[in-house]
């Protein structure tokens, strides 16, 4: 088993630099995903984990061992690339063997994984066909049957999903995570879909520019952010961010008063739509309700509060409609400080 | 039958008559007998039909042995031509390094240079090589003349290759090599094979170098310049049959192995 040690590792593509100094580590066993928008440098960083990408400067080690300059097919990993890559002249049976082939594994064996990781992936009964002859979803399973059939203890997967349509794709989510998690494989997961990194990981890693702005667990990402960035990516509907003034170590927003941790100036509040419910009029933040969308099991609203877009997740009985003024208090403790002028949480509020 | 489908068989009797028709009247002239060369207006069928211009043709002194080294050399260009162009094909695919433009268009330009001009250094340097009047001479300039294309048609060939398929080769467990055997070239090997068969055309077809080459051991093309001018027109046309005979034969024996690999290569 092992574990994979990201040290320091820069990227540059000529004079652009993709990635900044940068480390991670993934526990052995554990599911990271690099979450973050497109363009940030997640493919880039698993790359040159695989060996495909050579790194500016920095260190590689999977379960303890330097691979920094060891050839993809030395470094005992496995990938499933965002386009699938099954090779579209074997047989599906010949594309799961391939890796335990290389492997000069017998044929006992091979035959014995193939069934196995074709049997995880539910594509027994597509072994003999090509994969022309497959639909985009059951060419994804190639690939990641593939992947498994090897039993790798460091799995690294790009935006495999990505390609799918919703329905497909939560359930692919589930599959992949109960046979991941009943392998204890080791696993670095690149998405930019927020809800299949909270859905999946164990510890999420936000990307932002290049480097990583957070790495924690998915509900401690959600809940507190480590910067404006993070809670605005991290969430359907982003997180609300009010600017405010401070003074005495407190800001006051209509009636409602809050002790912040800054003595004056300004600070950055933020709050998740769900922690802000309906008060008596008079007591809380005045919020002018501009648009009114239903979901069902709540309402999405839209509108501004201290002359500030946020948005809020209504679950009350009374119906609410566009342009009425509703009173919001924030649940107590679920408050995120932020500095102004880097856009940081403050240290020890949360 | 609806305008569509019927301009599509136009198209289709149009190409057909456009490769055939001309195919067709040499293979008249070769076999309608002394006569039917000179009938006008040409008839679908020549009056005649005998082989005896194609017999004698080919029993003609020398034919036999022109004949095998086209062979010879067109089967050498080929191999010399896929051998080093594909190598060449794939960096050009794959790499990316300086002066890359440069070195493309450069591979053009070779063929830029009329090969009236290189014939005299090139008659020199080889009777010094000691490859004057050989095959191994005359095959290595139809290499030069077919390596471009076969360059770059490779390369175009690889540049559809996703890259991804080598790299997931790599990853689980190939060296570079061995993820170009097992999964670039079976999937370039049908565009690999017609490069080859380019290459061959090429050589086969070639006169001029073959004639300032050679002496004695003559390609057919370069034989039948020097003899056919002082023979009778349906010898000529015999002889432009047995030129033409060969490609078509090749291409149409291998047609349906191409198709298939093209038909999967193609998903
Ligand atoms: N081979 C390359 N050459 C130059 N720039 C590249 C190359 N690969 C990626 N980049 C750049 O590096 C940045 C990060 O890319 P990437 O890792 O693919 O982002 P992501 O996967 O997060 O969308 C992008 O700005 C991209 O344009
Ligand atoms: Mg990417």
């Amino acid at each position: 088993m092992a574990g994979i040690a990201i040290e320091n590792v820069r990227k540059s593509f000529g004079s652009m630099t993709a990635l900044k100094e940068l480390s991670l580590n993934v526990e052995d066993g554990e599911f990271v995903a690099l979450l973050g928008p497109s363009g940030c440098g997640k493919t880039t960083l698993l790359r040159i984990v695989a060996g495909l990408e050579t790194r500016t400067s920095g260190r590689i080690l999977v379960g303890g061992r330097d691979v920094s300059d060891l050839p993809p097919r030395e470094r005992k990993l496995a990938m499933v690339f965002q386009n699938y890559a099954v090779f579209p002249h074997m047989t599906v049976y010949e594309n799961i063997a391939f890796g335990l082939r290389m492997a000069k594994a017998d044929r006992t064996k091979v035959e014995r994984q193939v069934q196995r990781a074709a049997g995880l992936m539910h594509i027994e009964h597509l072994l003999g066909r090509h994969p022309g002859q497959l639909s985009g979803g059951q060419r994804q399973r190639v690939a990641v049957a593939r992947a498994l059939a090897v039993e790798p203890s460091v799995l690294l997967m790009d935006e495999p999903l990505s390609n799918l349509d919703a329905l497909l794709r939560m359930e692919m989510r589930a599959e992949l995570k109960a046979v991941l998690r009943e392998a204890g494989t080791t696993t670095l997961y690149v998405t930019h879909d927020q809800t299949e990194a909270m859905g999946l990981a164990d510890r999420i890693a936000v990307m932002h520019g290049g480097r990583i702005e957070q790495l924690a667990p998915p509900m401690a990402v959600y809940r507190t952010p480590a910067t404006v960035f993070v809670g605005s990516f991290v969430g359907a509907p982003p997180m609300n961010f009010l600017r405010c003034q401070a003074a005495d170590g407190a800001v006051a927003i209509g009636a409602l008063k809050l002790a912040c941790p800054r003595n004056s100036g300004e600070i950055v509040m933020g709050v998740r739509a769900e922690d802000l419910l309906p008060a008596t009029a008079g007591t809380g933040l005045p919020f002018e309700v501009r648009v009114v969308e239903p979901l069902g099991s709540h309402a999405l609203l839209t509108g501004t509060a201290h002359r500030q877009q946020i948005r809020v997740v209504y679950a009350g009985e009374r119906d609410v409609s566009a342009g009425e003024t509703l009173h919001l208090a924030p649940i107590a403790g679920r408050i995120c400080w932020m500095d102004a002028a880097d856009g940081r949480a403050i240290e020890g509020t949360t | 039958m609806r305008p569509r489908s019927l301009l599509f068989w136009a198209g289709v009797a149009t190409m057909c008559a456009w490769v055939l028709v001309p195919i067709w009247l040499i293979a008249a002239g070769a076999i309608g007998g002394r006569q039917g060369v000179f009938l006008w207006p040409k008839s679908m069928l020549p009056p005649e039909f005998t082989f005896s211009a194609l017999a004698v043709f080919l029993r003609i002194e020398g034919v036999g042995k022109a004949l095998w080294n086209s062979v010879a050399a067109a089967a050498m260009t080929m191999a010399f031509a896929t051998l080093l162009g594909t190598p060449a094909g794939y960096a050009l695919a794959r790499f990316s390094f300086r002066g890359q433009n440069a070195y493309r268009l450069l591979i053009l330009l070779t063929r830029a240079f009329p090969i009236a001009i290189l014939a005299l250094p090139l008659t020199v340097a080889f009777i010094n090589w000691g490859l004057y009047d050989t095959t191994l001479g005359v095959a290595l300039v139809h290499t030069a003349l077919a390596l471009p294309f076969a360059a770059l048609v490779t390369s175009s060939l690889f540049v559809g290759i996703p890259r991804e398929l080598e790299e997931a080769a790599w990853i689980f467990g190939c060296t570079r090599l061995q993820a170009f055997v097992k999964i670039v070239l079976p999937l370039a090997l049908p565009g690999i094979a017609a490069t080859g068969l380019f290459a061959f055309v090429i050589s086969w077809n070639e006169v001029f170098a073959a004639s300032v080459l050679t002496v004695r051991e003559r390609t057919l093309t370069a034989y039948l310049l020097t003899v056919l001018s002082e023979s009778p027109l349906h010898f000529r046309f015999a002889g432009g049959l047995v030129l033409i005979l060969p490609s078509v034969v090749f291409i149409f024996a291998v047609r349906r192995y191409l198709f298939a690999m093209w038909g999967i290569a193609n998903r």
